[in-house]
């Protein structure tokens, strides 16, 4: 049927949207660790400041991400940049708040034991505290992984490309060939990183 | 070694936790602090390496005093063994202990060599524990680890809050008399909380009685046996004192020298004095045997002499 | 928890007064023509209607279908497979919104129904996945102790089981419903209307006016629902 045709014509395509798509959430994710690592760290020592920051997060993650992509296009101009500055936005409350959950949920035995021997603050965060928060973290970056490869598809609507063209095209032209094809490359794109990300914190567990 | 002077501390306005507290330890010393469950102990415990820091007085280590001290200076010099044990899960045995001499950047193969020297002295085969992770490890080799750990910087101080709170009393027992002869060779100045007053008897040179925030008596265990300060003391203390006493004395101090009976029986001059009690009630004579540890002997024990001794004020 | 129901009463006022002094503001201070032709009153009024609709419509099925078939997958004869299906119900939760709704318009063509239908089946996941580990969740000995006294299964059901499990599903219906409210936005691109109608005009145009009027008000909508469910939440856990 239409289906295996469209496959057969298509692949290339398929591919480099593939890719482009992926390149844009390893680009993000990146920014987005590095950000939520540095706020996940610097919450943890004041829960004030805790909950205003995962608050205003909290608030930004109801703002539909399709207004947002179209608010930043102006600014950023077309192409992959609104899409990597948006999941950003979207990824940061997972990372944070795992961040900082992971970062306070320690035995605070650990970390008097830690003091007592005379180990000063950065190594303590450093040797103890996120080594043990490394679970929770690695859930975070798998919840946001995962979210940000569905975010990351609704950017296609205002240029961002990968794989989220297949589905506006697709709607745009009533080829349900691409749409579906389209759906289905997201579908397995998410489950596959979900299960490999689950993998890898079992992996670190045992 | 270690001074108090005039210690307060309070949380909040009306929570008086530590009231006045002055105290002496001298070097080389277990000084144990005993006092019910809130009293301050660990509080008290804490001001030496200034994870607390009192409202007023002065802690003095070597005649300084701790708060012109660096604290991480400080805590990398005194050994510290949490009420809660608190090994790091994520390390294993080995870098549990490495913990301090990394701290102190000594090169890696002293660290691997210290590591191996302290898991023989608690009695861990470092073959076989090196690697293993705190979860791996019983409730009694988690505390020898969580000890091992307190020793590893070779500080002069070591400051140990229940180190035997979570064991059952045979181990309990067991890690006591491992740890004073793990102290015959180490000869550190340790502060030893606890609130097993027989345990501050068998282990202590001196006892510190708290209450309240108060030091109610410090003094040997003998003096705290014979002359408790006030009714507190002597109901913590609780009963049977004489045996008590009894627990405090060896034979080899106890006894005549010379020759002794060949059918009495042996007991080595380590062997306290109940123990030669419960001997001589079991065989139903009124004499020991004092052997060496090779079993040469080296006197008798009477009872009479026995009764003279606990009976005996001095 | 009367003063719980005060605040979130308070908060549920001050939303929708948020989300008209909004409209009002864009209405009565247009951009310019363009905007002032696209938003008036009655159409953004009737956009909201589309989307509270669509919503609900989808939120209540959605209900109406995972909790009987989670109170089916515990029961004795299904109950050895219960983890494996909250396993499965897990991975599926993975897939995106769009890739649902994408699916659907592949299989349905465009109307109103397809994005009603992709939204049933993307809510149904939460509550299915609440459903099931809050009955499984329920202590044996409990169950033990119920059937003991002689009630009879069904009894057990409803006195037992469904009111110790209550919690975790409100907590599902609560993440079904404030994600559709952000998923019913997708319904635009499948002729489905609702207020991302709003955001992809704006989009077409360039007005931010618009745009921002798109996506403020499903956030306030979002909001609401969030405060009501927290007295919900207090009521089903007490
Ligand atoms: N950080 C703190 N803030 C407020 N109160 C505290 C704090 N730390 C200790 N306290 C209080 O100070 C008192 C003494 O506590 P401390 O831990 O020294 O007791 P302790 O003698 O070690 O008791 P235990 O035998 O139960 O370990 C207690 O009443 C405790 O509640
Ligand atoms: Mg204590």
């Amino acid at each position: 049927m239409d289906f295996i045709s469209f496959l057969v014509a298509y692949w290339p395509t398929l591919i480099q949207l593939t890719a482009e798509h992926l390149g844009i959430i390893v680009v993000a994710m990146a920014l987005s660790l590095a950000l939520g690592l540095v706020v996940g760290i610097a919450i943890s020592f004041s829960p004030r400041a805790a909950a205003i920051v995962l608050g205003i997060n909290g608030l930004l993650m109801t703002f539909p991400s399709l207004a947002l992509f179209s608010l930043l296009v102006p600014v950023l101009g077309i192409g992959s940049a609104p899409a990597i500055a948006g999941l950003v936005v979207y990824t940061q409350l997972p990372l944070v708040r795992n961040v900082y959950t992971g970062l306070t949920g320690i035995d605070p035995a650990l970390i008097e034991a830690a003091e007592g021997m005379g180990l000063t603050p950065l190594k303590i965060l450093w040797k103890i505290k996120l080594p043990l928060a490394w679970p929770a973290i690695l859930t975070g970056i798998r919840t946001a992984t995962v979210m940000g490869i569905g975010i990351g598809a609704i950017a296609a609507y205002v240029g961002a490309g990968g794989l989220g063209v297949l589905i506006f095209q697709g709607i745009s032209r009533n080829n349900d060939a691409m749409v579906i094809v389209g759906a289905i490359l997201i579908s397995a794109i998410s489950i596959l990183t979900d299960r490999l990300l689950a993998r890898i914190g079992d992996r670190d567990r045992s | 070694m270690i001074r108090f002077d005039q210690v307060s501390k309070s949380y909040g306005r009306n929570r008086q936790v530590i009231d006045d507290l002055t105290l002496a330890i001298a070097e080389g010393e277990i000084c144990m602090l005993v006092g019910p469950s809130g009293c301050g102990k660990t509080t008290s415990m804490k001001m030496i390496n200034r994870l607390v820091e009192p409202d007023s007085g002065t802690v003095l280590v070597d005649g300084r005093p701790v708060n012109s001290v660096d604290p991480i200076k400080l805590r990398l010099n005194i050994g510290y063994v949490i009420q809660e044990i608190g090994l790091f899960p994520h390390m294993s045995v080995a870098d549990n202990i490495a913990t301090v001499p990394v701290e102190l950047g000594w090169p890696k193969p002293r660290v691997r060599a210290r590591v191996d020297d302290l898991l023989a002295l608690v009695d861990l085969e470092p073959g076989l524990y090196r690697t293993k992770r705190p979860r791996e490890l019983s409730g009694g080799q988690r505390q020898r680890v969580g000890i091992a750990r307190a020793l590893a910087g070779d500080p002069r101080i070591m400051l140990m809050d229940e180190p035997f709170g979570a064991l059952d009393p045979l181990t309990r027992a067991k890690m006591q008399d491992e740890f004073l002869a793990i102290q015959e060779k180490i000869r550190k100045t340790i502060v030893f909380v606890t609130h097993d007053t027989d345990e501050a008897l068998k282990m202590g040179d001196h006892i510190a009685v708290m209450r309240a925030g108060r030091l109610l008596q410090y003094g040997t265990p003998t003096e705290i046996l014979r002359h408790p300060a006030d009714t507190f003391v002597a109901d913590l203390i609780g009963s049977r004192k004489g045996l008590k006493l009894l627990r405090l004395l060896d034979c080899g101090s106890l006894m005549r020298q010379g020759a002794a009976a060949a059918d009495l029986p042996v007991l080595p001059a380590r062997a306290t004095a109940e123990q030669a009690l419960s001997e001589m009630l079991r065989c139903g004579c009124r004499s020991v045997a004092v052997a060496d540890a090779s079993g040469v002997t080296l006197g008798r024990l009477d009872l009479d002499d026995l009764i003279d001794r606990v009976a005996r004020d001095d | 928890m009367t003063d719980r129901r005060l605040s979130a009463g308070l908060k549920v006022g001050a939303y929708l007064a948020a989300a008209v002094a909004l409209t009002l503001y864009v209405v009565e201070w247009p951009q310019d023509s363009l905007v002032a032709r696209l938003v008036t009153f009655p159409h953004v009024l009737a956009l909201t209607g589309q989307h509270l609709a669509i919503v609900a419509l989808s939120s209540v099925l959605a209900i109406l279908t995972a909790v009987p078939l989670g109170l089916m997958l515990t029961r004795d004869w299904a109950r050895q497979w219960t983890p494996r299906v909250v396993g499965f119900v897990n991975v599926c939760q993975t897939v995106p919104s769009l890739a649902v709704v994408a699916l659907a318009v592949g299989l349905l063509g465009i109307g109103a129904t397809t994005a009603i239908v992709a939204l049933w089946l993307y809510a149904l996941l939460p509550i299915l996945n609440n459903t099931l580990t809050g009955l499984d969740g329920v202590d044996a000995a409990t169950l033990q102790a119920a059937r003991g006294m002689g009630m009879r299964p069904g009894r057990v059901l409803r006195r037992i089981e469904v009111p110790l499990a209550l919690p975790l599903i409100v907590a599902g219906v609560r993440t079904a419903v404030t994600v559709n409210i952000g998923s019913a936005i997708l319904a635009a691109f499948v002729g489905g209307g609702g207020l991302g109608d709003l955001i992809i005009a704006g989009n077409n145009i360039s007005r931010v006016q618009v745009v921002v009027l798109g996506a403020g008000l499903p956030m306030l909508m979002a909001l609401i629902v969030d405060a009501l469910f927290d007295v919900a939440a207090e009521e089903t856990a007490g």
